[in-house]
């Protein structure tokens, strides 16, 4: 594997990351907000805090980990994106830094307000939609490169299908996967009110999921055949992520091995993410950049990956140490430590 | 606006007021993690029930700073990119790798701390509670040492040659280990411990002004002006070793921080004093031999005035009033907490004098305001290089039409999250005194728990 394909391999799993723990995360504190407004059982908001407490900022690491490591692997890019995504990018910054510390401010603080409720609520189902931008752009066309400027052609983002179809997906499948996992959750502390709530948010959010990707697939065909036509000669991992969807539908309508559920659901968006980064490459973006010539020199190629390594060393330990305190712990999930 | 639209100038701003609020935050991340530990070690160590409540709370109110350190650095990160494309660019191919690295320090701090913060009352013994802090101490500082390597670099780029524009010859060890990166890392990191230590001290001082005259925040004032002095001596050594490191790299630098313009042997140091418009210095004093000592630590030697460089290479000449408030801060800091041992060993019923413990309150926002002189000093001091020698700063701008937009858009957010955060802290602590605290905990005066 040359080193162009596993630094952009490393930084999309760790985006892959981001994306299951942050949807969980999101998704939980919209459920929490809403939950709240309902008037639905006080039981199910202190299951999702006993969760998230320990672990958001975790979370976020994940997110500056993929943007230092693309500047590092890629500097190039710094030069496209940064120029055109000022304003989309200042807004997700807002939104980042309003989820983050609101949720701390109503979590640590000494009581708990609706107000801050919703503000980190509403803003974590956002920060997904605008992220979305970032991938939108990448699909080309939406970027005017002439002279040595790069400026962003708004008009043309607004209104295309195609990013708003990336959009509506972000925002049904943060829900998703976030209500898979609290069904998970739930049962294993043992709350049965609450297990109850979510598992019916998962099957109600599981249509729209797939709705959405299906009308991601017919909007990519028309916006970039290139990409499209790519995709289908990969569509093996498309296939394989539907089948995931329906088993883990299949185990969580019929209340049956919950963690096999998630596991699949987990398993449904790898083989899609894994499946579309794959055929957007070589492009990092169409048509201006791509993996070869944005790459870094190799000596700090290398070094980044020795880093890398190190850290991973560091890391795994560390994590597993978290979730067996916090995730895997019966006690703990039960609400007995 | 009255002023014409330039990119550079508002990204120069967007980007002093993203660091200037991040570097609160970041200065309590780096430090408070080490004041708890001392704090929970010393409970520990005497089985004083009052230190490790002193830890809880600290860490407590810690949460919260973390919250908005996080978020404003996760925006300066961000905002790196989207305003300094081109730098950020040429930084990618040269200095990605402690950027990189400061990722992997966070990840570990953030797993410890959240680990740290629920365990509390879990392990049997509490020496395991207290070792689980050593890995967030460990990562916060590393992080700062990380991230000020790439500042260091900033001032004096090594490890890559630039031929026609074009990178080669890289070598990341060499970059990250530049001529600034020892003096910048050390008086950063240890102007953290200090801040930390002031403002902790200031919140025990505040509270026995306030009335409350519990041992626990006797006990608290005694372990941070402690702490204080040690840093505060160390602060004062390594920042007369930035000097010397400014004196021999970027002589410019401290030409301008000191109104020297004539390179001159046995050079005086200029100290306050205004400027008037014919760059005459009025009302300053004179310290003579002091300047060459500073620089080169020989009375003697010859320091490099101004007059050695084109005016367009130099930085503007107000970072003096930046320079001199720092350094009569940190006199102050080493002054104040050195007054407090001195009366806590030979004058025990004045240790605790109004006065002093006014003083004490002073040197926190006094210490802030020092970090911030201290940073902009550095930043503005670099100008016009944003990577000294080799990139101007209009170059590494962005060309975008809108920062001016997103100026005022993230005064807001920074007003916003100012206010709420001081606004939780403080009923936090309003809602839950120490002495309820400690009544609920069943700890009494001498610091058993029954
Ligand atoms: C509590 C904060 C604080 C205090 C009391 C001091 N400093 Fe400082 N100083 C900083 C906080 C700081 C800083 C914020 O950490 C800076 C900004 C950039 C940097 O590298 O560190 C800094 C920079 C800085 C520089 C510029 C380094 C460079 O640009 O490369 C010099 C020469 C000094 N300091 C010297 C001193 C001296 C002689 C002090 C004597 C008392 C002193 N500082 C007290
Ligand atoms: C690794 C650390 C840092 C990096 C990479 C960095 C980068 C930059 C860049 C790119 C600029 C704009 C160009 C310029 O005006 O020089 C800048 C300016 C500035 N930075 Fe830093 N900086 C760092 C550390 C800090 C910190 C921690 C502070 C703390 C407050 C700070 C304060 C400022 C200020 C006040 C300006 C505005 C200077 C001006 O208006 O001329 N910097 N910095
Ligand atoms: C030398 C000055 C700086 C110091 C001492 C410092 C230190 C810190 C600390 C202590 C935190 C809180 C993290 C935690 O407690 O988990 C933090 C957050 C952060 N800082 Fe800074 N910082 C500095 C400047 C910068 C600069 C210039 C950048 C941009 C490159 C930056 C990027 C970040 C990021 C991305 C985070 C969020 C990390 C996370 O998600 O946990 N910092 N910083």
């Amino acid at each position: 594997m040359s080193y162009e394909i596993l630094g952009i391999s490393v930084l999309w799993f760790f985006l892959y990351g981001y994306l299951i723990v942050a949807s969980v995360d999101f998704g939980a504190g919209f459920f929490h907000f809403y939950n709240k407004i309902s008037h639905q059982d006080y039981q199910v908001n202190k299951l999702i805090q006993r969760y998230l407490s320990p672990v958001w900022e975790v979370t976020n690491v994940f997110l500056v980990f993929f943007f230092v490591g693309i500047i590092g692997f890629f500097p190039d890019t710094a030069y496209y994106y940064g120029t055109a995504l000022l304003i989309p990018g200042s807004i997700s910054i807002v939104l980042i830094a309003i989820r983050g510390s609101y949720y701390a401010f109503n979590t640590y603080g000494s009581k708990d307000s609706k107000i801050y409720s919703f503000l980190y609520g509403m803003s974590g189902l956002l920060i997904p939609a605008s992220f979305t931008i970032v991938l939108t752009i990448s699909e080309g066309g939406y970027l005017d490169v002439s002279d040595g400027n790069v400026t962003l052609l708004l008009g043309e983002l607004l209104t295309s299908t195609y990013s708003w179809s990336v959009v509506v997906l972000a925002i049904v499948s943060v829900l998703f996967i976030s209500a898979a996992f609290l069904t998970y959750y739930a049962y294993k502390a043992g709350d049965d009110a609450s297990y109850t709530l979510f598992r019916r948010y998962t099957l109600w959010w599981a249509f729209p999921t797939i709705l959405a990707s299906m009308l991601i697939f017919f909007s990519i065909s028309r916006h970039n055949p290139e990409h499209f036509s790519n995709m289908l000669d990969m569509s093996w991992m498309f296939i394989l992520s539907l089948l995931f969807f329906l088993g883990a539908v299949y185990l969580i309508y019929s209340k049956k091995k919950l963690g096999l559920a998630f596991v699949l659901v987990m398993l449904q968006f790898f083989s899609a993410w894994f499946g579309y980064g794959a055929s957007h490459l070589p492009y990092l973006l169409y048509p201006h950049l791509t993996v070869n010539d944005g790459f870094v020199n190799e000596t700090m190629a290398i070094a980044l990956i020795l880093a890398f390594i190190a850290g991973l060393l560091l890391l795994i330990p560390s994590l597993v140490f978290l979730m067996r305190l916090f995730l895997f712990d019966a006690d703990y999930v039960r609400g007995k430590r | 606006m009255f002023m014409e639209y330039d990119p550079a100038m508002f990204s120069r701003m967007l980007t002093g007021l993203t660091l200037g609020f991040h570097i609160i935050f970041a200065t309590i991340g780096v430090g408070v993690p080490l004041m708890i530990a001392l704090a929970e070690w010393m409970g520990i160590r005497k089985n004083d029930e009052h230190y490790r409540l002193l830890a809880r709370r600290w860490a407590r109110g810690f949460v919260v700073t973390v919250a908005v350190g996080v978020v404003t650095g996760t925006a300066i990160g961000l905002q790196l990119n989207l305003l300094w494309p081109n730098f950020m660019q040429l930084a990618g191919q040269t200095i990605s790798l402690p950027l990189f690295m400061e990722v992997f320090a966070f990840f570990f701090e953030a797993i410890f701390l959240g680990i740290y913060l629920y365990t509390w009352d879990r392990f049997k013994s509490k020496f395991r509670h207290f070792l689980l802090v050593i890995p967030v101490v460990i990562g916060a500082s590393f992080s700062a040492f990380f991230i000020t390597t790439v500042n260091a670099f900033m001032n004096a780029p090594q490890g890559f040659e630039l031929v026609d524009g074009v990178i080669t010859d890289i070598n990341p060890l060499a970059a990250m280990f530049n001529p600034a990166t020892p003096t910048k890392t050390a008086h950063v990191i240890i102007t953290c411990y200090l801040t930390s230590a002031f403002v902790l001290g200031m919140i025990g001082a505040f509270k026995m002004l306030k009335g409350d005259r519990h041992v626990y925040h006797k006990k608290a004032i005694r372990l941070t002006m402690t702490a204080a002095f040690i840093f505060s001596i160390g602060t004062v050594i390594i920042g007369d070793f930035s000097g010397k490191y400014l004196a021999e790299y970027q002589p410019e630098k401290l030409a301008a921080a000191e109104w020297h313009f004539e390179t001159e042997d046995a050079a005086p140091l200029v100290v306050g004093g205004f400027l008037s418009d014919d760059e005459e210095v009025n009302y300053a004093l004179e310290i003579p031999y002091a300047l060459s000592i500073l620089a080169h630590g020989d009375p003697n030697s010859e320091v490099t005035g101004l007059d050695q460089f084109a005016e367009e290479d130099t930085a503007p000449l107000f970072v003096h009033y930046l320079f001199d408030s720092m350094v009569f801060i940190g006199m102050y800091l080493a002054f104040v907490s050195m007054l407090y041992l001195l009366l806590s060993w030979k004058k025990k019923n004045w240790m605790h004098h109004k006065l002093l413990l006014w003083g004490i309150v002073a040197g926190g926002p006094l210490s802030i305001l020092a970090i911030e002189f201290g940073w902009v000093f550095a930043e503005i001091g670099r100008q016009p290089w944003i990577l000294y020698d080799i990139m101007r700063t209009p170059e590494g701008a962005t060309t975008s039409k809108h920062v001016d937009a997103m100026l005022y858009l993230f005064i807001g957010l920074y007003a916003l999250l100012g206010i709420s955060s001081s606004i939780v802290l403080r009923k936090m602590f309003k809602d839950n005194p120490a002495a309820q605290e400690m009544e609920q905990r069943g700890i009494d005066e001498r610091g058993n728990k029954s």
